[in-house]
């Protein structure tokens, strides 16, 4: 079945968007799979399928090798390993993807968890010959921690092991301990060859004891995260709009007279007219009086959307605040307790301040106290260590310099996440999620 | 075969009329926003071309009622399409926006550009161009309308991509960037390149000029055009592009799939004259926007990685 054969346009619509990762250790074959899954849904075109050959051959390979599709970075291909995120697109008659193709360094992490970070399912990739490595446990614990709810364990190479069955039972009891542990709303786990394409696209011939969907089955059936719970209204102030003496688009209809609002991206919830929000950490409240966007004025806005709010009274207001429903305001305040992933090569040095970046403010803050760390491989935890290197993830105590309107991560994806800046060198040294 | 298969939910958790327009719309909004509130002098890179008439689209929705805080920047290779070049001056002009032109041929005539054989293409040498123009403003962000699926070193590449003092992309030094929590911090003389319709395909932005209702340079719609047949690309007839001796000229029903510098942008043979008919036959290619009509991107596997690492878009 050709997707792109199925794809007259009423049927391309609509569907919606799955991001996902792949992820796995080493040479667990997360390039091949992508590769795999593009050509076999007809997400490949003819000069990237052409091109791909002629790559395959000039390195002497005698079948094309499908890793070359997303390995785009000379010294990837020189190497033949992945460095950074791949991200690739198609679609099926079902739906739309936006993949991201993950290292598996352990040197990498931190591109992992950058795709990672906005993925709805994490196709975590394992060797069926090999079984679970370290990084595998890494990958299904970074998975959970930046909250992906769905994990499929793909044991791939199945078609370099005797005992297919029995391999694949023995992996996936093995992982359906570790991860239960870690609390995702599920897990699946699918025997496949990423090589041949058997579960992946098709079903093939060989695995015939394996009565679950194939990879794209599952993909086209897991739902999105976009999703309005009915959690309370979380509204980042990203931009204060200020129209005046001359600067209004032209048949705006803004072009006389001021006009002062607050734009940004509803984060949770939903925000009617006449509501009474919060604006934190000031505290001061006041009314919606407008929901603008570009094709007029709206009654009500939800999650995801982007829009321009007007407030009945002038209150103090600005970029890095926030605006909440009155009845359910957040914790803000200095100190916050926090899981952090250390990704840069320099350590942490607990006595300097670092920026942090969270929602649309950026403020000072230091570590106050590093708790414990984590042993992602036992899931134990290492009491009071002295610093944080590459890799480490940690709970911690932050005391930041103004203070902060933040939610747990487990209840709020945006107001619960912060990245963590070096001054002096302008780099993300890591990233956190509020506990 | 299908009968093997578990019970599978069925739920879709998207709202009705959360389309994934809205969701790809939504991303750039916030990117937009989110340049104009963390950097001080940016430049949005406008060609005239469809995706970077999107960008503008999108900057004008983000920034409404607020005329769009950026300067329009065009780095011209001189060898352009008239149509082009005419809606360029007309959507900067209507919307009351700086436009910006700086061209190769001026780095050429100046030297800082030295060219092999007169008649190369002017493309790769946009960079030298653009990096001057940086400086010569002091922009410490520029926004590209590059997406991810059209090549595969800018499948690569952040949205929020940071450039040294030399203008150089180091894509094994990456900064991490998670959730919408995008890093734009620089110090003078570095910047920013930031792409708002990364995770667009060519497709999607179709659809997105058909539902914005977005006017486009006409040569981006089936028109007859004289053109000679070189290798599997066709190559318009202009005074830029002669045809060489042995090729004969035919009149052919073409359109562009992407606008570029005349020397190495190709159309495709299309009786497509309306934005509906072009949807069906981007969701019905077989080939890249980029293989079926750049004549300069195929010399080598890391053309475009090269490029970028100098400080092209
Ligand atoms: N026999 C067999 N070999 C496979 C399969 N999948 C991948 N391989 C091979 O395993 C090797 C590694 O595959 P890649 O796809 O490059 O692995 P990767 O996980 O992307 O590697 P990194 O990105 O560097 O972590 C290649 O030689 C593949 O051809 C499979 O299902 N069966």
């Amino acid at each position: 079945m050709s997707a792109r054969e199925l794809l007259p346009e009423a049927q391309l619509e609509d569907h919606g968007l799955l991001r996902f990762l792949t992820c796995g250790s080493v040479d667990d074959g997360k390039s091949t799979l992508i590769g795999r899954l593009l050509l076999d849904s007809k997400g490949l075109l003819a000069d990237q399928i052409t091109g791909l050959e002629a790559a395959s051959r000039r390195r002497g390979l005698p079948e094309i090798d499908l890793s070359l599709l997303t390995d785009g970075l000379l010294a990837e291909r020189e190497q033949g390993i992945t460095i950074d995120v791949a991200y690739r697109y198609f679609a099926t008659p079902a739906r739309k993807f936006i993949i991201g193709d993950s290292p598996g360094h352990a040197q990498y992490t931190r591109n992992m968890v950058t795709a990672a970070s906005t993925a709805d399912v994490a196709v975590l990739l394992v060797d069926a010959r090999h079984g679970l490595q370290p990084q595998t446990r890494r990958h299904a614990y970074l998975a959970r921690w930046v909250g992906i709810p769905r994990v499929v364990l793909a044991v791939n190479k199945i078609d370099l092991v005797d005992d297919a069955r029995g391999a694949f039972e023995r992996i996936r009891t093995q992982f359906h301990q570790f991860a239960t542990g870690l609390g995702f709303a599920e897990v699946r786990e699918i025997p496949l060859s990423a090589l041949r394409g058997d579960m992946v696209v098709e079903r093939g011939d060989v695995l015939r004891w394996y009565r679950g969907p194939t990879l794209l089955q599952y993909l086209e059936s897991a739902p999105a995260r976009h999703d309005e719970q009915a959690q309370p209204l979380r509204f980042p102030v990203q931009r204060v709009v200020r129209v005046a003496g001359g600067n209004a688009q032209p048949g705006s209809g803004y072009e006389i007279g001021e006009f002062r609002g607050y734009q940004g991206t509803i984060a949770s919830g939903r925000v009617h007219l006449g509501d009474a929000v919060v604006a934190l950490p000031a505290g001061t409240r006041a009314h919606v009086t407008e929901i603008l966007t570009p094709d007029g004025p709206l009654q009500q806005a939800g999650a995801d959307m982007a829009v321009t709010l007007r407030l009945d009274t002038q209150i103090d207001l600005s970029r890095g605040d926030l605006l909440a429903a009155e009845d359910a305001l957040p914790y803000h305040g200095q100190d916050i307790a926090a899981e952090v992933c250390w990704f840069d090569g320099e350590p942490l040095v607990p006595e300097r301040p670092y920026l942090i970046k969270h929602g649309c403010a950026t403020v000072r803050a230091r570590f106050a106290a590093l708790d414990h760390r984590i042993d992602v491989d036992s899931l134990r935890l290492v009491e009071r260590p002295q610093t944080l290197h590459m890799n480490d993830i940690a709970r911690v105590q932050l005391r930041a310099q103004h203070p902060l309107a933040v939610d747990p991560y487990t209840s709020n994806r945006t107001t619960g996440a912060f990245i963590i800046i070096d001054e002096a060198t302008n780099r993300t040294v890591a990233a956190g999620t509020v506990r | 075969m299908l009968s093997t298969i578990e019970p599978q939910s069925t739920v879709r958790t998207q709202p009705q009329g959360w389309s994934h327009l809205d969701a790809l719309e939504a991303e750039s909004i916030f990117i937009l926003r989110e340049v104009a509130a963390e950097c001080t002098n940016v430049a949005l890179l406008f060609s005239g071309g469809k995706d970077s008439a999107v960008v503008l689209r999108l900057a004008e929705r983000a920034f409404y009622p607020e005329r769009v805080p950026f300067t329009l920047l065009h780095i011209d290779t001189e060898h352009n399409f008239p149509e082009v070049i005419e809606f360029r001056d007309r959507m900067a002009h209507e919307r009351g926006l700086r436009l910006v032109v700086r061209s190769v041929g001026d780095s050429i005539r100046n030297g800082r550009v030295r060219l092999r054989k007169a008649d190369e293409s002017r493309n790769p040498h946009q960079s030298v161009t653009l990096l001057d123009a940086i400086a010569e403003f002091g922009f410490d962000a520029c926004i590209g309308g590059a997406r991810r699926d059209e090549e595969k070193a800018r499948a690569k590449e952040r949205v929020f991509s940071f450039r040294d003092e030399f203008g150089q992309w180091d894509p094994k030094n990456q900064r991490p960037e998670l959730w919408s929590l995008y890093n734009g911090r620089v110090r003078p003389g570095e910047n920013i390149r930031v792409f708002p319709i990364s995770n667009w395909t060519e497709l999607d932005v179709w659809q997105y000029i058909r539902r914005e209702g977005i006017e486009l340079p006409s040569i981006y719609f089936a028109h007859r055009r004289a053109v000679v047949r070189r290798g599997s690309a066709l190559v318009p007839v202009t005074e830029l592009t002669p045809p060489h001796a042995d090729e004969s000229v035919e009149e052919l029903s073409v359109r562009f799939r992407t606008v570029g510098d005349i020397t190495c942008t190709a159309p495709v043979e299309s009786a497509a004259d309306a934005i509906e008919k072009i949807i069906a036959e981007t969701a019905a290619a077989t080939l890249t926007e980029r293989g079926a009509t750049r004549l300069d991107d195929q010399t080598s596997e890391a053309s475009m990685e090269q490029r970028k690492k100098e400080g092209y878009f």
